[in-house]
C-alpha cells in the first residue's frame, strides 16, 4: 500500500494499518486486502462487482470495515455492496471513500449499498466522504444507500462529506418496520464550485416505527447545495426531519423538506435553517482573542462536529 | 491602567442622530470599579466601546499608556482585555470545553475546566460536554460567560450585569468570584450593575446617566450620594415604592 493510500484510509476509516476483525480493502476497483471471522463473513459477488456482508444472527460488538480508496486518476467505479444482517446483533460498519485525483481525467466512484436488518438488531453506519489531490480531474462520488429496518431493529447513520468532493449526489431511501427507528446524521460541507444534492425518503410502515434526519451543513465560496428529505408516516409513528445549514460567500442552498402523513396517528415534524454566521457568534469568539477567520473556523467545525 | 479620553459615542435611527456618550474621560487604575446609573444611561456602551465592539465617534482609549483606539476586537483582546456580555451569545455545536479552551487560548484538561466552572457553581463533569446553546438555562449561560472571562485571566475585565438571569443562592458566590479574581489575577474589574451587593464591594464607583458621566470616586463618597439623588428622581415613583413597602 502507498503512502498516499495509508493516509486516506486513515482519514475516512481512521484505520492505521489494518483493523481488528472484518475487513474488505478496495483499491482503485479492485479488492486489494478482505479478513473475515467467525460471525462476519464478507463474499465477493459473482453477477456484478461488490460484495456480500453476511452478519450471523447473534453477533454483538464486532465492527466491520469496508473502505474504497481511489487514487488513479480516470477510474470510474460502480459496486454493489449488501449487508445481511440477521437477528438480535449489534454490530458497527465502518465504510468510506477516498480519492486522491492528481490528474485531469475524473475519478468517480458510485457505492450503492443495501442494509437488511433483522428484527432486535442495532447497526451503527458510520460513511466518511474526501478528496484531494490538486490535478483537475473532478472527484465525485454518488452512494445509494437502500435500508430495511426490520421489527424493533435500530439503526444509526453517519454520513460526513467533509472535503473535496467536486460532486455528490446522495440517495438514501429507508422503510421501518413496527418498532423499528432509523436516525440519519449527515454533515457537507462543500467549497469552490462544488455540488453536493441529498436527497432522502422514509417510510414509516410499522406501528411505532420511527424517523429522525438531521443535516448539518456548511456551504463556502460558489458551492450548492440541494437538500431534499420526505418522511411518509405510514402508520402510528414519529418522524422528525431537520436541515440546518450556515451560508458563506456566494454560495447557494436549498432545503426541501418534506412530510406525508398518510395515517392518522402519524406525528410528523420538518425544521429547516439557512442563515449565515451570526455575527455576534464571531464578536464573541473574537472577544475571547480569535482573529476572526479563525473565529469562523471555530464556529464551523463546532456545528460540523 | 485604562483611560478614556474624551469619548463621545453617537448612533443613528429613524429619529436622527443620538448621542449616546457625551464626552467622557476616566481613569480606571487597578482594583474593582462599578459603573452604575438608570437604564439606558449608556453603561453597556461605554463597555463595548472599552472591548472594541463600538467604535467611538471622537476621543481616545489607552491601555497602559497605548493608544488602543484603533485596535480591533482580537488585538484587544490579545493586549490583555476581557469582556463578558450581558446576555451571552448561543452557538450550534460549539461546546462548554470548546468556549473554555478558545477562551484560555490552549488545550485544557477536565481537571483545568473544572477549575473555572466550579468558581462559578457548575460541575465540570455535567457541562464540558454541553452544546452553549438553548439547552441551558439563562442562568448557566451567564455563568459559563463569566468562566470564559475568568479563563482568560487577563489584566482587564468587563462583565456587562454579570447578577442579570443569576439565582440568588448563585449571587453570594459570584461576588467572591470577583473578590477571588481580584486578589489572584491583580489588574481591573471593571463591572456595570445596578445590585448595591456589587457595588459594595467595589473600590470605586462610576455614575453614569444619559450619556454623561455624573459622578466617580472612591464608594464611600459615591454611594451615600448616589442613593439620596435616587430618591429625588422621581417623587411619584419613590412615594409608590414607600407604599408598596409598607
Amino acid at each position: 500500500m502507498t503512502d498516499t493510500e495509508k493516509q486516506l484510509l486513515k482519514i475516512i476509516a481512521d484505520m492505521d494499518g489494518e483493523p481488528q476483525g472484518a475487513y474488505n480493502i478496495r483499491a482503485n476497483g479492485a479488492l486489494q486486502a478482505r479478513s473475515t471471522t467467525e460471525n462476519i463473513d464478507i463474499r465477493t459477488k459473482e453477477d456484478k462487482p461488490g460484495i456480500d456482508i453476511i452478519i450471523k444472527s447473534g453477533t454483538k460488538g464486532e465492527t466491520v470495515h469496508i473502505p474504497v480508496i481511489i487514487d488513479a486518476t480516470g477510474l470510474n467505479d460502480l459496486v454493489y455492496n449488501d449487508f445481511l444482517i440477521g437477528e438480535n446483533c449489534d454490530v458497527t460498519i465502518v465504510a468510506g471513500c477516498g480519492i486522491h485525483n492528481c490528474g485531469e481525467k475524473e475519478s468517480r466512484h458510485d457505492g450503492i449499498h443495501s442494509f437488511f436488518i433483522g428484527k432486535n438488531s442495532r447497526v451503527k453506519y458510520i460513511e466518511k466522504h474526501y478528496g484531494e489531490g490538486d490535478g483537475t480531474g473532478g472527484r465525485n462520488m454518488n452512494p445509494t444507500t437502500i435500508v430495511n429496518v426490520g421489527e424493533n431493529a435500530y439503526m444509526e447513520m453517519e454520513t460526513a462529506q467533509i472535503k473535496g468532493i467536486d460532486s455528490t449526489t446522495r440517495v438514501t431511501k429507508a422503510k421501518v418496520e413496527a418498532g423499528g427507528t432509523i436516525v440519519i446524521k449527515e454533515k457537507i460541507m462543500t467549497h469552490g464550485t462544488q455540488n453536493a444534492t441529498t436527497d432522502f425518503t422514509v417510510d414509516l410502515n410499522g406501528e411505532n416505527s420511527g424517523a429522525q434526519v438531521v443535516s448539518r451543513s456548511v456551504a463556502k465560496e460558489h458551492s450548492t447545495q440541494t437538500f431534499k428529505s420526505c418522511v411518509n408516516g405510514n402508520a402510528l409513528c414519529h418522524g422528525h426531519t431537520e436541515c440546518d445549514a450556515i451560508i458563506m460567500d456566494d454560495a447557494r442552498v436549498n432545503a426541501i423538506p418534506q412530510v406525508n402523513a398518510n395515517h392518522i396517528d402519524a406525528s410528523l415534524i420538518h425544521e429547516a435553517a439557512i442563515g449565515k454566521i451570526a455575527g455576534e457568534q464571531i464578536t464573541k469568539l473574537m472577544t475571547l482573542g480569535l482573529t476572526e477567520q479563525q473565529a469562523e473556523q471555530e464556529i464551523i467545525s463546532g456545528f460540523l462536529k | 491602567m485604562i483611560s478614556l479620553k474624551n469619548i463621545s459615542f453617537s448612533a443613528s435611527s429613524e429619529a436622527g442622530e443620538k448621542e449616546i456618550l457625551k464626552n467622557i474621560s476616566l481613569d480606571i487604575e487597578d482594583g474593582f470599579v462599578a459603573i452604575t446609573g438608570p437604564n439606558g444611561g449608556g453603561k453597556s456602551t461605554l463597555a463595548k466601546i472599552i472591548a472594541g465592539i463600538y467604535k467611538p465617534t471622537s476621543g481616545k482609549i489607552l491601555l497602559d499608556g497605548v493608544d488602543i483606539t484603533d485596535y480591533s476586537v482580537t488585538e484587544r483582546a490579545k493586549a490583555g482585555i476581557s469582556f463578558g456580555f450581558q446576555q451571552p451569545v448561543k452557538f450550534k455545536g460549539i461546546t462548554v470545553n470548546d468556549l473554555i479552551r478558545i477562551a484560555s487560548g490552549r488545550d485544557i484538561t477536565v481537571s483545568d475546566a473544572c477549575d473555572y466552572l466550579s468558581q462559578v457553581g457548575l460541575c465540570a463533569r455535567d457541562y464540558i460536554d454541553r452544546e452553549v446553546n438553548g439547552s441551558l438555562s439563562g442562568g448557566e449561560l451567564k455563568r459559563i460567560e463569566i468562566a470564559s472571562v475568568l479563563a482568560r485571566g487577563t489584566k482587564l475585565s468587563i462583565f456587562d450585569e454579570p447578577e442579570a438571569g443569576i439565582d440568588l443562592w448563585s449571587f453570594g458566590s459570584l461576588i467572591n468570584v470577583f473578590q477571588k479574581m481580584h486578589d489572584n489575577i491583580g489588574g481591573s474589574i471593571i463591572i456595570i450593575s445596578h445590585q448595591e451587593r456589587i457595588l459594595n464591594i467595589a473600590d470605586k464607583v462610576a455614575v453614569l446617566s444619559a450619556g454623561e458621566l455624573k459622578a466617580y470616586g472612591a464608594k464611600q463618597e459615591i454611594l451615600p450620594e448616589l442613593y439620596d439623588s435616587m430618591n429625588e428622581t422621581c417623587k411619584v415613583l419613590t412615594d409608590n415604592m414607600k407604599e408598596v413597602k409598607a
